[in-house]
C-alpha cells in the first residue's frame, strides 16, 4: 500500500526555489493500479522523483508511506528495499555496466558476471538476449530501453511499481509487448481480491492503457490533482480535449463529461 | 617542473654485476615475489614461454621454454646475431630527445634489456613475461628492448615495471623497439607500479609490416613521481592494425603525460586508441592521442574518457587527428568529468547503496577489452584492476 499524504515539494534553492507539488495526496491499495495523466510541466517528473527520493527535491510538508512505514526521508535504495520499483522514462546509459550486470544487481547476485537462468528467460521473452552483454542503454533505441527496463523490473519483482511514461518514445508494437507483460506482472489477469501488486502509471499518452487494466485515474495539473475517477472516461475526455489550457479543457470538461469530483476548493460542482 | 626539465645525468646507473642471478623467480626475496605475483608476473614460471628479469642493470634471470619464441638479454643477442644491429636504434632514433641520447650514449656493457623473437610461423599463446625492477637508491635504470615477431608468428608479452620500496628518487629510462613482420601479431601488456619519487621516461616505437597486428595494453594504477611516454606505431604495411588501450589511476601528486600515436601509412590500416583515466588527490594527467591518416582506406578511432574524483586533480585530454589523404576515416571522442549523479541514482533505484553504485561505475569505467589476450594474461590483468578498485 502506498500512501502519499498532503505532500508539498519544491525544487531549486534560494530565490530560484519554486513550489511544484502542492498539498498532493494519493492512496493506492495493494492490488490496485492507478494512472496519473498530466501535461508537460504539470509536476509528473517531480512526483516520480520525490517518490523515489532523488536529490534536488525539497519536501516542504507531508509524507510518503509504504505499507505504513514512513519512507519520506529514506535514500533511494532503502525505498527499493521496501518494495518500490521503477520503470524510467529516460534511463541513463552507463558505460562499462552491462544490462546483465543490472539484472544481477536486482537479483542480488552482485559478485558474478554469469547470466542467471531467470535473466536468460526474460531476455528471451523480451527479445533482449543480444543486449545482455552490452552497456546498459548505450545506443539502445527507445523500444530497446523500455524492454530493458521492463526486464529489470520483472526480475526485481517489486511490490509497488512506478511507471514513468512507459509508452513515450516507443513504437506501437513495443507498447503492446511491454503492456501485455506488465498487465500480467501486475496480476491484472487475476481476480481483484487475489491481486497483490500495486502500481502507479504516469503518462501523458495513455496508449499503454489499451493493454494494462487500471482501477483509477487522476489528472495532475499545476502540481495538484484536479480530478480523479474512472480511467476510461478520463482518458476519453483527454483524447477529445487534450491538455491545452489545463484548467479549462481538463477541469471543466472532465467535470462535466466524466462527472468526477473537482477538489478545486471553489465550491463549484 | 616541466617533464623535459628532468636531467638524466643527475642519476647514476648500477654496475651490471650489482645483483646476483637466480635460476627461478622463487629464489627472489619476499617483497619482490609478492610484487611480481600481484602484477601477474609469476605465471610464466611454469606455464609461460619465457622469462626475463632485470634488477637495475643486472640480468638476474633469462630463460626460454618455448620452441616458438626466443628470449635473450639484449647484449647477448646483439653479439649472437649480427643482423640485429639493423633493428637497434632504428624504430626509435637515438637523437629523438635528451633521454634517448642519454640512453644511446651509455656504455654498451651497462645497458641491459630483453630481446624477444617470435620465430617465423610460430604462434605461441603462452605468455612471455618480463620484469624491469628498479632496486637501488637514487639509481637510473637504462633499458633497451627489442621485440621482433617474424612473419606469421604471434607473441604475447606481459611486462611489469616496478620499484623497490624506500629507494627515494630514482629514474627509469627505457627504449623499446618493436618490429611486427608480415601477418604477425604481438600483444604487449605493460603494468607500471612505480613509487612516488620515480621519474620514468620510456621511449617506444613499433613498426608494422603488411597484415601485422600490435595490441598494446598499458595499466598504471600506483603513484609515480612523473612519467612521460608517447609510443608511436608506424603502420607501413597494408592492412596492418594497432590497438592501444590505457588504464590510468592517478593519485597522490603523480604527474603523468601519456599518450599513443599511430601513423597510418599503409592502405586499409587501422588504429584504435582507448583510454580510461581516473584521478584523485592532486594527480595531474595529460592524455594524448594522435592518429595520422596517410593512405587510402586508413581508419582510426581515438576515445578518451576521464573521471575526476577530487577537486584538485586534473585531466587534460589532447586528441589529435591528422588526415593527409581524403580517403581516410579518423574520428575521436573525449569526455572528462565527475561521476554522473544520474548514473548513481539509477543504480540506487535498482537496489545498490551509494557506495556500491559508485564502485560499480568506476569498475565498469575501467573495464577494457581483453579479448585479444591469451587467457592467463587476461585473467591476471583483470585481477589486478579489480584489486586496485577495491582499494578506491
Amino acid at each position: 500500500m502506498l500512501d502519499i499524504r498532503n505532500i508539498s515539494v519544491s525544487v531549486g534553492e534560494g530565490k530560484e526555489r519554486k513550489p511544484v507539488l502542492k498539498d498532493l495526496s494519493l492512496h493506492v491499495e495493494d492490488g490496485e493500479v492507478h494512472v496519473i495523466f498530466g501535461p508537460n510541466g504539470s509536476g509528473k517528473t517531480t512526483l516520480v522523483q520525490t517518490m523515489l527520493g532523488y536529490p534536488g527535491y525539497t519536501i516542504d510538508s507531508g509524507k510518503i508511506e509504504i505499507d505504513g512505514a514512513d519512507i519520506t526521508q529514506l535514500p533511494i535504495n532503502e525505498r527499493v528495499a521496501r518494495g518500490l520499483g521503477v520503470v524510467f522514462q529516460h534511463p541513463p546509459a552507463v558505460r562499462g555496466i552491462k544490462l546483465n550486470d543490472m539484472a544481477n544487481l536486482v537479483l542480488k547476485k552482485k559478485n558474478t558476471d554469469d547470466v542467471l537462468p531467470e535473466t536468460a528467460d526474460w531476455a528471451k521473452r523480451l527479445n533482449m538476449e543480444a543486449f545482455l552483454k552490452r552497456d546498459v542503454n548505450y545506443g539502445f533505441s527507445g523500444g530497446e530501453k523500455k524492454r530493458a527496463e521492463v526486464m529489470q523490473i520483472i526480475l526485481q519483482n517489486p511490490s509497488f511499481l512506478l511507471l514513468d511514461e512507459p509508452d513515450s518514445g516507443v513504437d506501437v508494437e513495443n507498447v503492446e509487448i511491454i503492456g501485455r507483460l506488465l498487465n500480467k506482472f501486475l496480476q491484472r489477469d487475476l481476480k481483484p481480491q487475489a491481486r497483490k501488486k500495486a502500481a502507479v502509471i504516469i503518462t501523458h499518452l495513455g496508449y499503454l492503457l489499451n493493454f494494462v487494466k487500471t482501477d483509477r485515474a487522476h489528472v495532475l495539473c499545476d502540481g495538484q490533482f484536479l480530478c480523479s475517477g474512472d480511467p476510461k472516461e478520463i482518458y476519453a475526455n483527454i483524447l477529445k480535449n487534450g491538455f491545452d489550457k489545463c484548467q479549462n479543457s481538463c477541469l471543466y470538461s472532465v467535470r462535466e463529461e466524466a462527472g468526477c469530483v473537482v477538489p478545486d476548493g471553489t465550491g463549484r460542482e | 617542473m616541466a617533464m623535459q626539465d628532468l636531467d638524466p645525468s643527475e642519476f647514476k646507473t648500477q654496475a651490471p654485476d650489482a645483483h646476483g642471478q637466480v635460476s627461478t623467480l622463487k629464489e627472489l626475496g619476499d617483497e619482490m615475489k609478492a610484487k611480481l605475483a600481484r602484477l601477474g608476473l609469476m605465471i610464466a614460471e611454469e606455464a609461460g614461454a619465457g622469462t626475463y628479469l632485470q634488477r637495475d642493470q643486472t640480468t638476474s634471470l633469462c630463460s626460454t621454454r618455448s620452441k616458438g619464441v626466443e628470449v635473450l638479454p639484449i647484449r647477448q643477442a646483439l653479439q649472437r646475431y649480427d643482423w640485429l644491429k639493423d633493428y637497434s636504434w632504428v624504430a626509435v632514433k637515438a637523437d629523438t630527445d635528451k633521454f634517448t641520447r642519454d640512453a644511446a650514449s651509455a656504455p654498451p656493457d651497462v645497458v641491459q634489456g630483453y630481446f624477444v623473437r617470435g620465430l617465423k610461423g610460430q604462434v605461441e599463446r603462452a605468455p612471455v613475461q618480463t620484469c624491469l625492477y628498479v632496486e637501488s637508491r637514487s639509481t637510473k635504470q637504462v633499458v633497451h628492448n627489442i621485440v621482433i615477431a617474424e612473419e606469421g608468428s604471434e607473441i604475447n608479452i606481459i611486462t611489469g615495471c616496478l620499484a623497490h620500496g624506500g629507494i627515494g628518487r630514482a629514474m627509469h629510462e627505457g627504449i623499446s623497439e618493436f618490429y611486427v613482420k608480415k601477418g604477425a601479431k604481438v600483444t604487449f601488456t605493460m603494468i607500471h607500479e612505480w613509487q612516488e619519487q620515480m621519474e620514468v621516461r620510456p621511449r617506444t616505437a613499433i613498426v608494422l609490416d603488411e597484415g601485422a597486428a600490435f595490441i598494446n595494453n598499458y595499466i598504471a594504477l600506483k603513484p609515480v613521481g612523473s612519467i612521460q611516454s608517447n609510443p608511436i606505431a608506424y603502420l607501413n604495411g597494408d592492412n596492418s592494425r594497432v590497438m592501444f588501450q590505457t588504464i590510468l589511476y592517478g593519485k597522490g601528486s603523480s604527474r603523468m603525460d601519456l599518450g599513443s600515436r599511430a601513423v597510418l601509412k599503409g592502405r586499409n590500416t587501422s588504429a584504435e586508441m582507448v583510454s580510461r583515466i581516473i584521478t584523485r588527490d592532486k594527480a595531474d594527467v595529460v592524455a594524448r592521442g594522435l592518429i595520422v591518416g596517410d593512405a587510402p582506406g586508413a581508419k582510426g578511432h581515438l576515445e578518451c574518457r576521464g573521471l575526476l574524483l577530487s577537486d584538485t586533480s586534473r585531466i587534460d585530454s589532447i586528441p589529435e587527428l591528422d588526415a593527409k589523404n581524403p580517403d581516410v576515416n579518423i574520428t575521436h571522442e573525449a569526455a572528462v568529468g565527475k561521476i554522473s549523479p544520474d548514473e548513481i541514482n539509477y543504480l540506487m533505484a535498482r537496489g545498490a547503496t551509494e557506495d556500491e553504485a559508485t564502485s560499480m561505475i568506476i569498475n565498469g569505467f575501467l573495464s577494457f577489452d581483453l579479448s585479444e589476450l591469451p587467457p592467463e594474461i587476461a585473467k591476471e590483468t583483470k585481477k589486478l584492476v579489480d584489486q586496485t578498485m577495491k582499494g578506491l
